[in-house]
C-alpha cells in the first residue's frame, strides 16, 4: 500500500486548476512570496523523512501573520488544502506536501519577541529554532528544557506541533509541558489565543490538544514557553554492560532507588560500535550495552545521587562504570550518544528510525522481538534507547538501491511498532504519526477511537483542509491495512468495502 | 471477609455506567457527573440524572518502578495517596480536596492543583492516559501507560478540567514521582513587595524550592529535594522553621483565611509570575498569595467584571469559588472571548451531541 496521499482511501480533495489558485492567491496577498516553478518547488518536496517525496503545487513563504491569515482565508474558500511546515526536520512526514495543496513555510517567522527572565518565559515566533531559545536565555541562566536531538535546526512552531521530546523528558516533560501559550490562525482564517502566561486559562485545556496535532486544527503564529534556571551542576556515569536484559534491568533499579535522572540513555552493541567509529565517545566497543545516566541539579544533592547511583549500577551487574571527569569528557559522552543517527547512518546505506515506546518492564520481550525480526528479515537494527522514559528508537539499516530493501525496511518498521504496541505501548513517543505511521494508527486504536479523533478535528477544520492524509487514518484505510483493532471479537465497521 | 469489607471492595462498574450514559444519549437526558459531590461549589450547578462515580473504585495496576498508576475515577484521593505512600510516591501536583470523599476523578475533573504546582506541574502535566465513556456510552482509551505518547489528538488532556462536560473519565493513568528525600517549610517576616521581589529573584536560581506563599506579612516557603542542597538553603535562607501543615490547609482550602470571616464572595486569580499586586481596592488581609503569586485567593464585594478586567490587564483571569453567594459572580469562570467561545461550543457540539455531559457546568452555553 502506497504512503502517498491516496485519494481512494484517505478522502477526496478538490480539483481545481493550479493556474487559477496562484492567479487568485496573488491577487488576494499581492505581497506574499508564492513559489510555483517546479525548480523552486523542489527544495520543498520532503521533510526530515527523505523518503517520501512530493512535489507541492505551490509553497507561500509569508512574512507578515495579515498574509498568513488572508492565505488561509482563501484557501478556506477555495477549498485547497494547506500543509504547514517549520524546519522540516520532523521525522514522521508531517510536513510532506500535496500535489494539490498549498506548502506553507513558517520559516521566516524566527524573531524572538521577548525574554523576560523574572517572569522566567520567552515569547517566540514559531520559526525560531529550538537551540537558540536556550541561547538567548542563557545569560540569564536559564534555559528552555525540551532539547529534540535535532535542536541546532528544528523550530519552535513545529515542536509545538509535533509535541516534540529529546533526551531529558523523563525529568523535565515535553513540549506540552514546556508551552504556556499559543496563539493560532484557524483554517478560516480567525486568530486565537489558547493558554495564558499565568499557570491556567478559562475553559478547556485547547492548549494541550494543540501540542502535538501535527498542523490539523490551527497554524501556530506565536508561542510563549516557560525557561528554567540552569541545574548547578550535571555529571554523567556511563556503566558497561555484557548483557542487554542486565542493562534494561539496571533502569527500573535506579528509579526504584527514588532517583530521576536528567537523561538516562542505553544503546546496543552494533549502536555503541558505529558511534564509537565516529566520534569516538570513549565507548567500550565489546559491551552488549551502556547506560549513560545524567543527574542533574544542586551540587550537593548531584553528588549523594551519583554514589547512590553507582551503586544500583554495581549491583545491576555493570561490567564498568565511568564517571565523565570533567565537562569536556561529558560532552564527549553524550556526543557518541547524539551522534548515533549519523553514526549508524556511515554503517548502512540507508537507516530507517523507528520511535515507540514501551513500559520500561518490557524491554527485554520487546529487544528479544525486533532481534528476531532482524535476523528474519536479513536486516541489521542498532538499539538507541531513551530508557529512562521508554522511548524507544531502533534504527533498521538497509540499502533503498537494493530492490525491495525499503519496503522490508517498512515492513520490519510496522512490526516493531505493532510489538510495541502489544506490549503497551505506542507507536510514536516524540517523533509523531504524520504520514509515515497513519497505518499503525489503526493498530493502536479502535474504530471509535479513531472516530473521536475525527470529531476533535471536524470541530476546528470540518472541510480538513489542513493537512489532511496525517495523523489520524480513515476508517476506511484501517480497513484496508487489515490491522484494525479487533474489539471484543468484532470487526468494526463491516460495512467498509475492503480491497 | 467481613460484609463491610466486601461493600468497600474496589468494583469496576465501567460497563453500568456506559449503559446509562447510553441511555441519556439515545433518551437525551442530561447527566450530573457525581464523585464524592465535594466539588459542586466549583462551577454552576448542573439539573440532571445523577452518574454516580464513587462506586467506580480501585487502583488498576501500580508499577513504582515504571512511574506509572491508573486507578479508576472514583476512587478517593486518599486512598490512591496511601497506596502511592507505600512505595514512597506520590501525585506530584499535590490534588486539593474538599472533604474525605473526595475522588481522584473529580481531581482531574476540575483540574485543580495544589502548592507544588509552579514547579512539578498542574494535574493535566501528570495525567498520561485516561479510559473515558462518549457520547454513545463506549469505553474508549486514550493516551496510556507510558511517559511519552504522541499518537492521535491528546484527549486525555483535553478532559483536565473540562468538569465532564466532553464525556465521563473512567479510568486515569498518572506519572507519579518518589517523595522528596528532605522537606523543610519555614516563615520569613516581609513585606509583600519585597516578598515578591525575593521570589523573583529567587526563581531564577536552581533552587530547591517546592511551594511558595505570602499572607499578612509572611512569606512562607517550602524546601525539598536531596538533603544536602535542603540544609543548604535551609540555612541560606534562614527564617523560622513552621509545619507542613500549611500547605494541605492552603490546598485544601481549610487555613483559618478561607474558615474565618468569610462573609466575603472567595475568588481565585489566576495571573503570569511574577505579577506585582493589583491595583485594586481589598485590604492585604483579605488576600493569599500562592504559587510564588501566581495564584491568590481573594475575599472581596468587588463585581467580577472589576476584578476580571484587572486581571485581564495583568494577563491572567478570576474564578469565582462562591458563586451566587456573598455577591459572588454568576459566572464562576472568567467568559471567553467570541473566537475561542465558538470553538468550544464546536467541540462540545461533537463530543456530547445531545447536551447529556454536565451541562452547564462550566458555562452556561454550553
Amino acid at each position: 500500500m502506497n504512503i502517498l496521499y491516496d485519494e481512494r482511501i484517505d478522502g477526496e480533495l478538490q480539483s481545481f486548476e493550479k493556474s487559477d489558485i496562484i492567479a487568485d492567491l496573488q491577487q488576494s496577498v499581492p505581497s506574499l512570496t508564492l513559489l510555483h516553478r517546479e525548480e523552486d518547488l523542489r527544495p520543498f518536496e520532503c521533510d526530515g523523512l527523505a523518503a517520501y517525496r512530493v512535489l507541492p503545487m505551490l509553497v507561500a513563504l509569508p512574512e507578515t501573520l495579515e498574509q498568513v491569515q488572508t492565505l488561509l482565508k482563501r484557501c478556506h474558500a477555495l477549498g485547497v488544502p494547506v500543509v504547514t511546515r517549520g524546519a522540516g526536520t520532523g521525522l514522521s512526514g508531517g510536513a510532506l506536501p500535496l500535489e494539490r495543496g498549498v506548502l506553507l513555510v513558517m520559516s521566516r517567522f524566527k524573531k524572538i519577541l521577548a525574554i523576560d527572565p523574572d517572569a522566567r518565559l520567552a515569547r517566540l515566533q514559531p520559526g525560531v529554532r529550538n537551540l537558540a531559545i536556550s541561547e538567548a536565555a542563557a545569560p540569564y541562566g536559564l534555559y528552555y528544557a525540551p532539547d529534540p536531538s535535532s535542536h541546532i535546526a528544528c523550530s519552535i512552531g513545529g515542536n509545538v506541533a509535533e509535541n516534540a521530546g529529546g533526551v531529558h523528558c523523563l525529568k523535565y516533560g515535553l513540549t506540552v509541558h514546556n508551552v504556556m501559550r499559543v496563539d493560532i490562525i484557524t483554517i478560516e482564517g480567525e486568530c486565537m489565543t489558547l493558554g495564558s502566561e499565568a499557570l491556567d486559562a478559562p475553559g478547556f485545556d485547547l492548549l494541550a490538544l494543540m501540542n502535538g496535532s501535527e498542523g490539523m486544527l490551527g497554524v501556530v503564529t506565536e508561542i510563549t514557553v516557560k525557561l528554567l534556571p540552569k541545574p548547578e551542576t550535571a555529571k554523567v556515569l556511563m556503566a558497561s554492560f555484557d548483557d542487554v536484559e542486565k542493562a534494561g534491568r539496571a533502569v527500573g533499579d535506579i528509579i526504584a532507588a527514588g532517583i530521576i535522572p536528567g537523561g538516562l540513555e542505553m544503546m546496543d552493541k552494533l549502536a555503541i560500535q558505529a558511534a564509537e567509529d565516529f566520534v569516538k565517545a570513549g565507548y567500550p566497543v565489546d559491551a552488549e550495552a551502556i547506560l549513560l545516566c545524567e543527574l542533574d541539579g544542586v551540587e550537593a544533592d548531584v553528588d549523594d545521587d551519583c554514589q547512590t547511583v553507582r551503586q544500583v549500577l554495581e549491583k545491576a551487574g555493570a561490567t564498568d562504570i565511568k564517571l565523565a571527569r570533567d565537562e569536556a569528557e561529558r560532552a564527549k559522552f553524550w556526543a557518541g550518544r547524539k551522534n548515533a543517527f549519523p553514526a549508524v547512518g556511515r554503517m548502512s546505506p540507508d537507516y530507517y528510525c523507528m520511535d515507540g515506546t514501551i513500559p520500561r518492564r518490557e524491554l527485554p520481550p520487546v529487544l528479544k522481538g525486533i532481534a528476531a525480526l532482524s535476523q528474519e528479515s536479513g536486516l541489521p537494527v542498532a538499539n538507541v534507547f531513551h530508557a529512562g522514559d521508554g522511548n524507544m528508537h531502533p534504527l533498521i539499516l538497509f540499502d533503498a538501491n537494493r530492490e525491495g530493501e525499503l519496503a522490508l525496511a517498512e515492513e520490519v518498521g510496522g512490526k516493531i511498532l505493532e510489538l510495541c504496541v502489544a506490549a503497551g505501548g505506542s507507536i510514536t513517543g516524540e517523533h509523531g504519526v504524520g504520514r509515515e505511521k497513519i497505518n499503525q494508527m489503526c493498530s493502536q486504536f479502535q474504530a471509535d477511537e479513531i472516530s473521536v479523533f475525527h470529531a476533535l478535528k471536524a470541530a476546528f477544520d470540518p472541510d480538513r483542509l489542513l493537512n489532511p492524509g496525517k495523523n489520524i487514518p480513515t476508517l476506511a484505510r484501517c480497513a484496508e491495512f487489515g490491522a484494525m483493532h479487533v474489539h471484543n471479537n468484532e470487526l468494526p465497521h463491516p460495512e467498509l468495502p475492503r480491497f | 471477609m467481613t460484609e463491610t469489607a466486601t461493600l468497600n471492595a474496589d468494583q469496576d462498574i465501567a460497563d453500568s455506567l456506559c449503559a446509562q450514559v447510553k441511555q441519556a444519549y439515545d433518551e437525551r437526558t442530561p447527566l450530573r457527573i457525581v464523585g464524592g459531590n465535594t466539588r459542586a461549589f466549583y462551577g454552576l450547578p448542573v439539573d440532571g440524572e445523577p452518574l454516580e462515580m464513587a462506586g467506580h473504585t480501585g487502583i488498576v495496576s501500580y508499577d513504582p518502578i515504571e512511574l506509572v498508576v491508573t486507578v479508576r475515577a472514583g476512587t478517593r484521593i486518599s486512598d490512591l495517596e496511601d497506596a502511592l505512600a507505600e512505595h514512597n510516591q506520590m501525585l506530584a501536583f499535590e490534588p486539593p480536596r474538599f472533604g474525605s470523599a473526595s475522588t481522584i476523578g473529580g481531581a482531574v475533573a476540575t483540574g485543580l492543583s495544589g502548592p507544588r504546582r509552579p514547579w512539578a506541574g498542574a494535574a493535566r502535566d501528570f495525567v498520561l492516559g485516561a479510559r473515558v465513556i462518549s457520547q454513545e456510552g463506549k469505553l474508549l482509551r486514550f493516551g496510556g501507560e507510558v511517559m511519552k505518547n504522541v499518537a492521535g489528538y491528546d484527549m486525555s488532556r483535553l478532559m483536565v478540567g473540562a468538569q465532564g462536560t466532553l464525556g465521563v473519565l473512567a479510568d486515569i493513568s498518572f506519572k507519579v514521582l518518589p517523595k522528596p528525600t528532605a522537606s523543610h517549610s519555614l516563615k520569613l517576616s516581609i513585606p509583600l513587595d519585597d516578598a515578591l521581589k525575593k521570589l523573583a529573584e529567587l526563581g531564577r536560581q536552581p533552587l530547591p524550592i517546592t511551594a511558595a506563599a505570602w499572607h499578612a506579612g509572611e512569606l512562607f516557603l517550602r524546601l525539598e529535594g536531596g538533603k544536602s542542597s535542603v540544609n543548604a538553603t535551609r540555612e541560606r535562607l534562614g527564617g523560622e522553621e513552621i509545619s507542613a501543615d500549611l500547605w494541605r490547609e492552603l490546598r485544601d482550602l481549610e487555613h483559618a483565611f478561607f474558615t474565618q470571616n468569610n462573609d466575603k464572595a472567595l475568588w481565585r486569580l489566576s495571573l503570569p509570575p511574577n505579577t506585582k499586586a493589583l491595583p485594586l481596592d481589598i485590604a492585604e488581609s483579605d488576600i493569599f498569595y500562592d504559587w510564588a503569586g501566581s495564584q491568590r485567593f481573594i475575599k472581596t464585594s468587588l463585581d467580577a467584571d472589576t476584578l476580571r478586567d484587572a486581571c485581564q490587564q495583568a494577563g491572567g483571569h478570576a474564578t469565582c469559588y462562591t458563586p451566587a453567594v456573598y455577591g459572588g459572580a454568576q459566572a464562576p469562570f472568567t467568559p471567553l472571548n467570541p473566537v475561542v467561545e465558538k470553538y468550544h461550543r464546536q467541540l462540545k457540539a461533537q463530543l456530547d451531541s445531545q447536551g447529556i455531559f454536565n451541562p452547564g457546568r462550566l458555562y452556561a452555553a454550553f
